[in-house]
């Protein structure tokens, strides 16, 4: 279970999250709403760990243990996974190369070179992704949806504990959101928890999320069920501010 | 932000043994240790004759006052010739158990059972064993080291030896014509193809030592050669030269590749010129990895002489902290639809400076020509550095000529995307160069890409923090 306590979180001197509290438990669904530049990239980014953010108060347990004096690398082995909005290229390094790399790093002794290929190809079928891929340079030339969709085959690859999916949905279309929805709630079957930070409703209501917060201004001021998804959608954000200008 | 604490890790390499020579001249070059030399080697009058026209144009012709530092090279402080044992073995039971070991130690037999078509090995001035397998002498290729080939083969190597590289081209070229020791001549027949790599091996195991190879590749019409050096020499305080001159002749319709991994200690400067001349719808490939060394200056050549000829240049180098690899490459378009392709990539590390050095060159004749180059840089710390210095001469308007350039930086953000996935900030990095160097990689026979990758990881081993 990811616990964050009274986070508070700046970048080059702004402050950007302002008391977060958030309990991510393994086999729930968290969803994380709120409008543009409310804090939900930032927070996730804080959870896995990039150089940039400034811890000024808070902490975040990890098992109980504490997750932000570890290094990214440390995060991810011990069971944190972040599908990126926008992941990066790397020129010439192949998809396989690099998800044998990672699967390594992930596993250390337990790593085993016939298990790998044998997952791999399930999960690439499960994933719509033809072989060819494995010999393409990691996300060169992928298109939005083929980016996001390879995020999944990492999640599923590397089997994390708790996996926080930042705006997964966008730039997919119905089929790939489907797709990607399925392999997410299999995975959530199987003890992952995940916190799902979307805009939209339509990811959600593949998903059916167990609970739903909505950030403003670098706080959740709304915590609640499905319902509020619902409600975000009819009347978007403005209702939710003014309680808490 | 990112700070690398990267060391150098050559221990495989950079032992010494103990070997004991069977004849070193005294230090410095004169005309009398150019005509023991000689003597040793048992030369024809006119090969001493071209030595000594050398070495009056090496006395002559001034340093070059661009590229690295050469003033600390003190050319009285160097031993030119140092005999390592009685005669080049064709068996390899018959070189001395101490050479013996020490090429064992760098793998080299090994390589040869398993997919060579031939091995050379050169330990100081001589090479002390050369053998090709039989499948390839029957069919007339000759491999054989330098001086052997100058007694045996006077006509092929008279008529072509300081033709494609004058004697007088450069100071280097005119030191090498004169000391010159060991290397390979290489001559395959018509439309042989010889389909395993031919290898050599260079070793420098002196302090203080000047090595002079010099080669010789002749592929006869419509055959088709790979050749393939490595270096290697210990590390000691006191600096080594390596000198070499490589020539080769690709006669019309010919396939010549030629491939060095040189990894050097850093106490090498590696001053070599290469040449090639292509003759009418012959290949050259210039394939070209830089790793060790303290200074390195070479541009291999490639003389475009017959219609529809191509040059393909791949050049990585790898500055370390006080390494200077200025390298590069020129083409010379004299004929009709000819085509190059040259890509060049570095990385520097540390206060490691790494330089391309381009000439592309199109003479009028060059109708239809077509040139693309293409040079990238990866810096990986904020003291390294990169320069490039392309020069273009077109004398042709009928001509596509396309250059690129791009210098970039280890990405943060790459770095956190990976780490994200498990990898360490330093097994990232590693990731990311051999990403880099993909292309390099791909053009290596596997067992040289596998040993280029290890090469790489040695070099990049260390802790980041």
């Amino acid at each position: 279970m990811i616990d964050i306590k009274n986070l508070y979180v700046s970048i080059k001197e702004n402050d950007i999250l302002h008391g977060v509290n958030l309990k991510i438990h393994q086999g729930k669904i968290i969803a994380l709403m709120g409008p543009n530049g409310s804090g939900k990239s930032t927070l996730s980014h804080v959870l896995m760990g990039h150089p940039d953010y400034k811890i000024e108060k808070g902490e975040i347990l990890f098992d109980k243990k504490n997750l932000l004096s570890w290094p990214v690398h440390k995060r991810a082995r011990q069971g944190l996974f972040l599908a990126f909005q926008y992941p990066y290229e790397i020129p010439g390094v192949s998809v396989w190369q690099f998800l044998q790399s990672s699967l390594q790093a992930i596993e250390g002794n337990k790593f085993s070179q016939a298990n790998f290929v044998k997952r791999l190809q399930t999960i690439m079928k499960d994933l719509h992704f033809s072989e060819n891929f494995l010999d393409r340079g990691l996300n060169e030339g992928f298109s939005g949806g083929e980016k996001k969709r390879m995020e999944i085959l990492q999640m599923r690859l590397l089997q994390p504990k708790i996996a926080i999916l930042d705006e997964t949905d966008s730039g997919l279309d119905i089929d790939a959101l489907k797709l990607v929805a399925a392999n997410v709630r299999k995975m959530v079957g199987s003890k992952l928890g995940v916190l799902v930070i979307t805009h939209y409703q339509r990811l959600l209501s593949y998903l059916q999320p167990d609970e739903v917060h909505v950030m403003y201004q670098g706080k959740i001021v709304k915590s609640g069920g499905r319902e509020l998804v619902k409600q975000l959608e009819r009347n978007g954000y403005s209702w939710i501010k003014p309680q808490n200008a | 932000m990112v700070k690398k604490n990267l060391y150098i890790n050559q221990n495989k390499y950079t032992f010494r043994d103990k070997h004991k020579s069977i004849f070193k001249s005294d230090k410095g070059l004169s005309k009398g240790i150019i005509k023991k030399i000689s003597q040793e080697k048992n030369e024809p009058a006119w090969m001493l004759n071209v030595r000594l026209r050398a070495y009056a144009i090496f006395l002559k012709k001034q340093m070059p006052d661009w590229g690295v530092d050469l003033s600390k090279i003190d050319f009285d402080d160097l031993y030119y010739y140092i005999k390592p044992t009685v005669q080049a073995g064709a068996s390899w039971d018959d070189v001395p158990k101490k050479i013996k070991n020490t090429f064992e130690r760098l793998g080299v037999p090994q390589a040869e059972r398993k997919f060579l078509a031939g091995v050379g090995a050169q330990y100081e001035s001589e090479m002390i064993y050369h053998n090709l397998k039989d499948k390839w002498a029957k069919q007339g290729v000759v491999f054989e080291d330098m001086s052997t080939a100058a007694i045996k083969y006077p006509e092929l190597v008279k008529k072509y030896f300081t033709k494609v590289v004058p004697m007088d081209d450069n100071k280097f070229s005119a030191l090498n014509t004169a000391a010159w020791s060991g290397g390979s001549f290489i001559y395959i027949p018509k439309g042989v193809k010889v389909e395993l790599p031919l290898q050599a091996y260079f070793r420098i195991n002196t302090a203080g030592m000047g090595q002079f190879e010099r080669t010789l590749i002749i592929a006869d019409e419509d055959s088709e050669v790979h050749y393939i050096e490595g270096c290697t020499a210990p590390t000691y305080s006191r600096d080594s030269l390596h000198t070499a001159v490589v020539e080769l002749v690709a006669l019309p319709n010919s396939h010549i590749r030629y491939t060095t991994i040189q990894n050097w200690s850093q106490n090498v400067y590696n001053l070599v010129t290469k040449r090639a001349v292509a003759e009418t719808g012959a290949l050259v490939e210039w394939v070209d990895g830089n790793l060790g060394s303290k200074s390195t200056m070479k541009y291999p050549c490639v003389i475009l002489k017959g219609e529809g000829a191509q040059a393909d240049v791949l050049s990585i180098a790898f500055a370390g902290d006080g390494q200077y690899q200025d390298t590069g490459c020129k083409i010379i378009h004299l004929a009709p639809n000819t085509k190059s392709k040259v890509v060049s990539k570095s990385i520097s590390k540390g206060n490691g400076r790494a330089s391309y050095r381009g000439l592309v060159m199109i003479d009028k004749r060059a109708k239809n020509s077509q040139v693309k180059v293409e040079c990238d840089a990866l810096l990986l710390d904020e003291e390294s550095r990169s320069d490039t210095y392309p020069v273009m001469k077109v004398d042709n308007d009928n001509v596509v000529v396309e250059h690129e350039a791009s210098v970039s930086k280890i990405n943060e953000e790459q770095l956190y995307y990976l780490q994200s996935r498990g990898l360490t900030q330093d097994e990232a990095v590693r990731l990311i160069i051999t990403g880099y160097l993909d292309i390099f990689a791909k053009e290596l026979p596997m067992e040289y890409a596998v040993e280029l990758n290890r090469l790489i990881e040695l070099e990049m081993e260390g802790n980041m923090g």
